[in-house]
């Protein structure tokens, strides 16, 4: 009888990855000399992980999909910063007045024409780029690499060379003031969106018949064309949203940064494979607790330990792939 | 008995190797034939070939009275196709009920189908919820033959259903094809277990080599000691 209900039971998801966030955050609180400093590298991290999951997120549903290893995933972020660069520009009398509604007619648009130039180009490059060279591994990094080169040398003729400098709207420039912990107001937008992503992402995954499909998809595509599903139009989609996706992060990664340059997208890179390789390959959710891993310890190292802090996420992954070598959240696959 | 399926010369290459080599053998309507041979045969690549996952590099498939040589995986399967791969293909993550709601292709799950389906796969009523990587191998399988049959289809095709499986799920299963065979489906299967071939074969086809070397009835080779020597090179009772 026992067994029977052991057999019943619906397995709930595995909690012990998202546990590591409060683990970590609550390890880094004695090392850290006050309460607002821990505040402080807290929601930092939150933020930038929230950022890294708004640009990983469609490049390892990607991998997972189609398994496509896209290492030109950092030049739709680039491009998506530029795009919003240059339709904020234009607006900076919008951008830097107190009006929070005027900050917002400038940034929606400079936002939504980033998605849409990155996702168009998205489709471009998954139908004339990738298209060819599925299932060829060497051959999808060598010819992604070439178009990442390809697009930051484009950027240089459209944009030009140099860094170009993209204020905070000035809503979202300063803090806000709890006691003596101040929360910069651009990193509680950076959290919101991120969250916000994160669950349409997981409502769609999980309550569309798109989301089973891709769901689906990422175990076994072949299985789930034998069932008479076009998984090529799917995997289209999510290419085009991802690449849209990579856009909008990129838009989110340049206000954090204050400056826009050629070179932003390939920078990231480096932690966004940090990312999916920790979350699992084709994981949405394990993305998602990757990044946010991988903020946190960026910013508390990063404070009580700079000269290591480039090499802390690296050993962040190692620990993490000598405790679950196929990331946090395996994909099952056939 | 007109013929639902008929291949006509089919080859089939894969890399540098030829691995069908001329492929001629029928499938009537509305009976179960089995396709039987030795590892290595070519029986899951005649399947795989029918359903698009492999390109025939010459030859002819005729379903329905249309070539469907040329037809893309998913194109075949709209036809009303159903596969049941060797490896079953169930997608371990989601549960039985999104296996079988991303299976019923046409819209929601016909509830008095399901009913009927529970009635000889009862598994998967009770694990309704459960992801399906939590199942048993025999309950993969069952999940893996209703998901073909979620929605009414013209022809199934099945890859060895009791490779691995208990001798009491294989019971279990020779039951569930019996209440398939009640409905209009037309089956083949792949199998090397003849006991399980020979209860439920109408037709037989012998794969060696990548060849069809007999086809007939199951009722003459069950028969036919000196047959099943010639064809399987051991006799069929030991070819289990």
């Amino acid at each position: 009888m026992s067994q029977t209900k052991d057999a019943l039971r619906v397995p709930g998801p595995d909690k012990i990855p998202l546990a590591l966030i409060p683990v970590i955050a609550l390890a880094a609180l004695p090392l850290i000399p006050s309460l607002p400093t821990w505040v402080t590298l807290t929601v930092a991290g939150l933020a930038m992980g929230m950022m890294i999951f708004i640009m990983a997120s469609g490049l390892t549903l990607v991998f997972g999909l189609m398994d496509v290893m896209n290492f030109a995933h950092g030049a739709f972020i680039t491009i998506g910063a530029f795009v919003a660069t240059s339709v904020l520009l234009p607006l900076a009398g919008w951008t830097q007045t107190d009006s929070l509604w005027m900050n917002l007619a400038a940034l929606l648009p400079a936002i939504l024409a980033a998605m849409a130039v990155t996702g168009a180009l998205g489709l471009a490059f998954e139908r004339v780029i990738i298209k060819p060279v599925y299932g060829q591994h060497l051959k999808q990094i060598l010819i992604t690499m070439g178009g990442l080169i390809v697009a930051e040398q484009s950027i240089h003729v459209i944009w030009g060379p140099d860094i170009i400098a993209l204020s905070k709207p000035a809503t979202l420039r300063g803090s806000f003031i709890f006691g003596d912990i101040a929360i910069e107001k651009y990193r509680v937008l950076a959290v919101i969106v991120g969250l916000a992503v994160f669950a349409a992402m997981f409502l769609v995954l999980n309550r569309t018949r798109v989301g089973l499909l891709i769901r689906a998809g990422v175990e076994d595509s072949e299985m789930v064309e034998s069932l008479g599903y076009r998984i090529r139009r799917v995997f289209i989609g999510v290419f085009t949203a991802g690449s849209a996706l990579a856009g909008l992060g990129g838009v989110m990664w340049a206000l954090y940064q204050e400056t826009v340059n050629s070179a932003m997208g390939m920078q990231v890179m480096i932690l966004i494979f940090i990312v999916i390789i920790i979350g699992g390959l084709g994981s949405v959710g394990g993305c998602f607790i990757g990044a946010l891993l991988v903020g946190l310890v960026a910013n508390y190292v990063g404070f009580l330990a700079p000269k290591i802090a480039l090499g802390s996420n690296i050993l962040l992954m190692v620990l993490i792939l000598l405790w679950r070598p196929q990331g946090l959240y395996p994909v099952a696959k056939r | 008995m007109s013929n639902l399926l008929a291949l006509a010369g089919v080859n089939t290459h894969i890399g540098h190797y030829h691995i069908l080599q001329g492929v001629d053998f029928v499938v009537p309507h509305g009976g179960l034939t089995v396709l039987l041979g030795r590892n290595g045969a070519g029986k899951t690549t005649c399947l795989r070939t029918i359903m698009g996952l492999w390109k025939a590099s010459a030859g002819r498939i005729d379903f329905d009275g249309a070539d469907i040589s040329s037809r893309s995986t998913p194109a075949v399967a709209q036809l009303g196709i159903g596969y049941v791969p060797e490896s079953m293909g169930i997608f371990a993550g989601l549960t039985v009920r999104e296996n079988l709601t991303l299976a019923a292709r046409e819209g929601p799950i016909d509830t008095r189908r399901l009913d009927w389906m529970f009635g000889f796969l009862p598994a998967l009523k009770k694990f309704w919820h459960l992801p399906a990587g939590h199942l048993s191998g025999g309950q993969k399988q069952m999940l893996a033959i209703a998901r073909a049959i979620i929605e009414p289809r013209k022809l199934l095709l099945v890859d060895e259903p009791t490779k691995g499986l208990a001798p009491s799920i294989i019971a279990h299963m020779v039951e569930a094809f019996r209440e398939l065979k009640r409905t209009d489906t037309t089956i083949l299967l792949v199998e090397q277990n003849f006991d399980f071939a020979r209860a439920l074969g109408d037709t037989v086809a012998v794969m060696d080599s990548g060849r069809i070397v007999h086809s007939g009835s199951m009722r003459e080779l069950a028969d036919d000691e000196a047959q099943q020597q010639k064809l399987l090179g051991l006799s069929l009772d030991a070819h289990q």
